[in-house]
């Protein structure tokens, strides 16, 4: 059936077939942007409270916002990009480099380490945050800048997950790479450490940059080990800082909270919106390979 | 093609999967030949810059090595040793080549994840928790320590307040001329610098001493300071004016021999009752205790003891319920956004996607803070605007918060569904469809025949993976109800919305006392349980993989 024939569909037809689909397009856009727009409103009041955000834009202030950079909110984000930044670009080194090996070398336990990895994907590293937090209780007697309420600590605690979760994505993309490329390399006279820096990783450039954003939002979206791991109020994350910021005053603080809110979600929103090609066809290739 | 670069051919080569000869070997060229330095030159040049990374390495762990030898921690010492040993050898081994890729990650993955599993399952093994913290000498002393009396007609000592370098404080005393000063952590030392004016301490190397008013200004703190001498059966000094020392002695004795304390003025016999503690004859316990195995107690107290049994089964199946309802409501909804908009005639798709996927992008703690106030009884936005002044308990009432998480994970996760699904369903051969017209089947019939199953094959591991993660979906249940409302009468604070993984962290942090040897049994549960699902979910993947 020819796409044009639906395009040039007209008259009763159109309406049993088409015009439903729109009004479903109407209340589902309000259905996903309206919390969206809620906070955008509360973050622009004038009162800051729960009570006070009800009506819509009711006001336009940067009074919150004002008083949102009274907080440690400026340290908070110096924090996230900090914390962030360095998990998601080492996150990528390792498990690029992890791939690497797998993919280019035969090396005894190669098949033994790919089981291996495949199994410790499968359990969170999350779930072992007692013990995480008792490591670095006692690693704190030992190297203060490696223990608890250390930023240091929390980056090298998210970088034990670097290999378990992304090796394996990596792998295949390193796969698709064709092996003579290396081969006429070595021939040039390339060692495999050149090859790995400046032939293969500008090839699968779009995979590292893909997998460092969702590194980054991985450690955006933590609360569990960063809550356990820093406890300085000028050493939080943006996440752990608004979280606590809230907690227990949602009346009085929701302005403030809305418009830390804004700010930090709004280059995130960005960052998928431009990389929605990439992220999707992630997401849909993987559904459709299965 | 002769024009371009090498960074051109690498970007224009990298988005397909298979670059086309031409483009590849125009990326090697100019990737490889760039330039006129020798291989040898370039080899040296590496070297360098391994040799200067692998010092600073060895320079950092050698310090590290070197703290953990002062404080006596020997399984970090040995740890450290270990990877630089096996670093040192791996980066200067000729061969051991696909070694210099892996150990980095390695490392982290060993110390950071596979310890810390293994470890957690030593502690679900322990009582390890508040009041059994430590070993059991540091336990005898602890007890010492907490039940001192001032010795009567003990002598007095001139006393100075003094504060640390890291501003702790701490007493210099003089005893016998000479001075000792010491702080909470760190035992009385001599200070043979230390000068001394009209039968004062006036200065002490290391310390700063505190003025009159300092010292009234932390009257509590100082009054309440204990500072040890060397040997616990000496006792410890303590002050009430921040100018006079007296000596304290434990009325609890400790006896080596029979490994029992003694409270020297009632006379009774604390004896090591198997589980941790002292305890005397009357039942009674001294408060600190030691970390001693308990066997699989922390697993069965879980379905034994009553009063955490029904909480503790009611958290299972609401985990379960919950990661299936999740899963299965965002997908259907997504499905049909998907089905909606999948359709040629329906302009703007891509606008429409683009807003749709928002939820997604939104990060989940925040967006579960939101909804938390949208969600408020007395001033949410629902209540008072949409509902025009209802009060409807969404987060208090046990299911109307079951039914309020459902909802807010739903905003929060059909975007993702929506997407998949999309990708799926154009997947999908329009052929099919068409034969289906042919034979005359109605729309009802071509979901469920066609649709769906072939759906399903490509998404079925994608659910099985999404229901692993809700299964986990800690952030959504902390941030919205806080696991609330609280059962009442539970020893630990456990609520409705609880599900296990909430639940182990209000165990181990937020129930008062630390139960640490609990939560870390109810974290072994749930890796069996992820597990088990993530193996269901692998072993699907193959079976489609065969089918396909």
């Amino acid at each position: 059936m020819a796409a044009e024939a639906y395009v040039q569909m007209k008259g009763r037809r159109w309406w049993r077939e088409v015009s439903w689909r729109y009004l479903v397009a109407v209340i589902a856009i309000i259905y996903a942007a309206f919390p969206i727009v809620y906070v955008l409103s509360a973050s622009l009041s004038e009162r800051g409270t729960l009570t006070g955000s009800n009506t819509l834009f009711e006001d336009v202030t940067t009074i919150q916002y004002e008083a949102l950079f009274q907080t440690y909110f400026p340290q908070w984000i110096v924090n996230t990009l900090v914390i962030g930044g360095v998990t998601a670009v080492a996150t990528v080194l390792m498990a690029a480099s992890a791939a690497y090996a797998f993919s280019r070398f035969r090396f005894a336990g190669r098949r033994g380490g790919l089981t291996f990895l495949l199994l410790v994907q499968m359990f969170p590293q999350m779930l072992a945050f007692i013990a995480i937090f008792l490591l670095l209780l006692s690693l704190r007697d030992v190297v203060p800048i490696l223990g608890l309420n250390s930023r240091l600590a929390l980056i090298c605690v998210y970088l034990g997950g670097a290999l378990g979760a992304n090796t394996f994505l990596m792998y295949g993309f390193f796969n698709s790479v064709p092996k003579e490329l290396d081969e006429a390399a070595k021939i040039d006279g390339a060692g495999h450490a050149r090859i790995f820096f400046t032939i293969i990783l500008r090839l699968v450039a779009p995979v590292l940059a893909v997998v460092a954003l969702l590194s980054f939002v991985g450690t955006f979206s933590d609360y569990i080990l960063a809550g356990i791991v820093l406890q300085d109020q000028d050493k939080l994350t943006i996440s752990v800082g608004l979280a606590r910021f809230i907690a227990g005053q949602f009346d009085a603080r929701w302005g403030i909270f809305a418009a830390g809110a804004v700010i930090s979600a709004v280059p995130i929103l960005l960052l998928f919106l431009f990389l929605q090609r990439y992220i999707v066809g992630g997401l849909t290739a993987g559904s459709v390979k299965g | 093609m002769a024009r371009m670069n090498g960074r051109d051919a690498a970007d224009r080569t990298s988005g397909a999967a298979r670059p086309d000869p031409d483009e590849a070997a125009a990326a090697e060229r100019a990737a490889v030949g760039r330039g006129t330095t020798s291989h040898a030159r370039e080899m040296g040049r590496f070297f360098l810059v391994k040799l200067v990374i692998l010092a600073l390495i060895n320079a950092l762990g050698l310090f590290v090595v070197f703290s953990a030898w002062q404080v006596g921690h020997w399984g970090v010492l040995a740890a450290m040793v270990v990877i630089l040993v096996v670093a040192n050898w791996v980066y200067f081994s000729r061969r051991m080549i696909a070694g210099k890729y892996l150990f980095p990650g390695l490392v982290f993955l060993l110390v950071f994840q596979l310890f810390t599993i293994a470890f957690t399952a030593y502690i679900s093994f322990t009582n390890y928790g508040t009041g059994h913290n430590a070993s059991r000498e540091d336990a005898v002393a602890a007890n010492l320590a907490q039940n001192e009396n001032r010795v009567p007609d003990s002598p007095s000592y001139p006393l100075t307040v003094v504060s640390g370098p890291d501003g702790e404080l701490g007493f210099a005393i003089i005893d016998d001329g000479a001075v000792l000063v010491g702080t909470a952590e760190q035992a009385f030392a001599d200070a043979p610098d230390a000068s001394i004016t009209d039968g004062d301490v006036t200065e002490v190397p290391g310390y700063d001493v505190l003025t009159f008013g300092e010292v009234l200004e932390q009257q509590n703190e100082i009054t309440s300071l204990r500072v040890g001498f060397d040997d616990v059966d000496e006792g410890s000094i303590r002050t009430q004016d921040g100018s006079t020392g007296y000596l304290h002695r434990s009325v609890l004795t400790y006896d080596e021999a029979t490994g029992t304390i003694t409270d020297t003025d009632t006379g009774v016999v604390y004896t090591d009752n198997g589980e941790g503690s002292f305890q005397a004859e009357d039942g009674s316990t001294l408060l600190v205790g030691w970390r001693v195995g308990v066997g699989f107690e922390n697993f069965t107290k879980m379905f034994t003891d009553s009063r955490l049994s029904g909480p503790f089964l009611s958290v299972l199946v609401w985990t379960f319920a919950f990661a299936f309802l999740s899963v299965a409501t965002t997908f259907f909804l997504g499905l049909f956004f998907a089905i909606a908009f999948n359709h040629p005639a329906v302009r703007g798709r891509r606008v429409i996607r683009s807003l749709l996927i928002l939820p997604y992008a939104f990060p989940g703690i925040l967006a579960g803070l939101v909804w938390a106030g949208l969600l408020n009884r007395r001033f949410g936005f629902i209540n008072q605007v949409l509902l025009g002044g209802a009060e409807i308990p969404w987060l208090t009432d046990p299911w109307l918060a079951k039914l309020s998480i459902i909802g807010v994970n739903l905003w929060l996760g059909f975007p993702y569904m929506f997407i998949i699904t999309t990708g799926a369903l154009q997947a999908i051969s329009s052929d099919v469809y068409e034969a289906a017209k042919i034979d005359g089947a109605r729309a009802g019939r071509v979901f469920r025949s066609i649709t769906l199953p072939l759906l399903m094959i490509s998404v079925a591991p994608l659910l099985i993976a999404s229901f692993a993660f809700n299964f986990n979906n800690f952030n959504l249940i902390y941030f919205v109800t806080e696991g609330g409302p609280n059962f009442p009468g539970s020893p630990i604070a456990v609520g409705a919305t609880d599900i296990l993984i909430s639940l182990v962290y209000s165990v181990a942090f937020e129930s008062g006392t630390q139960q640490f040897g609990l939560a870390s049994a109810m974290a072994i549960m749930i890796f069996i349980m992820v597990g088990l699902i993530s193996w269901l979910g692998f072993r699907q993947t193959r079976k489609l993989e065969e089918v396909l």
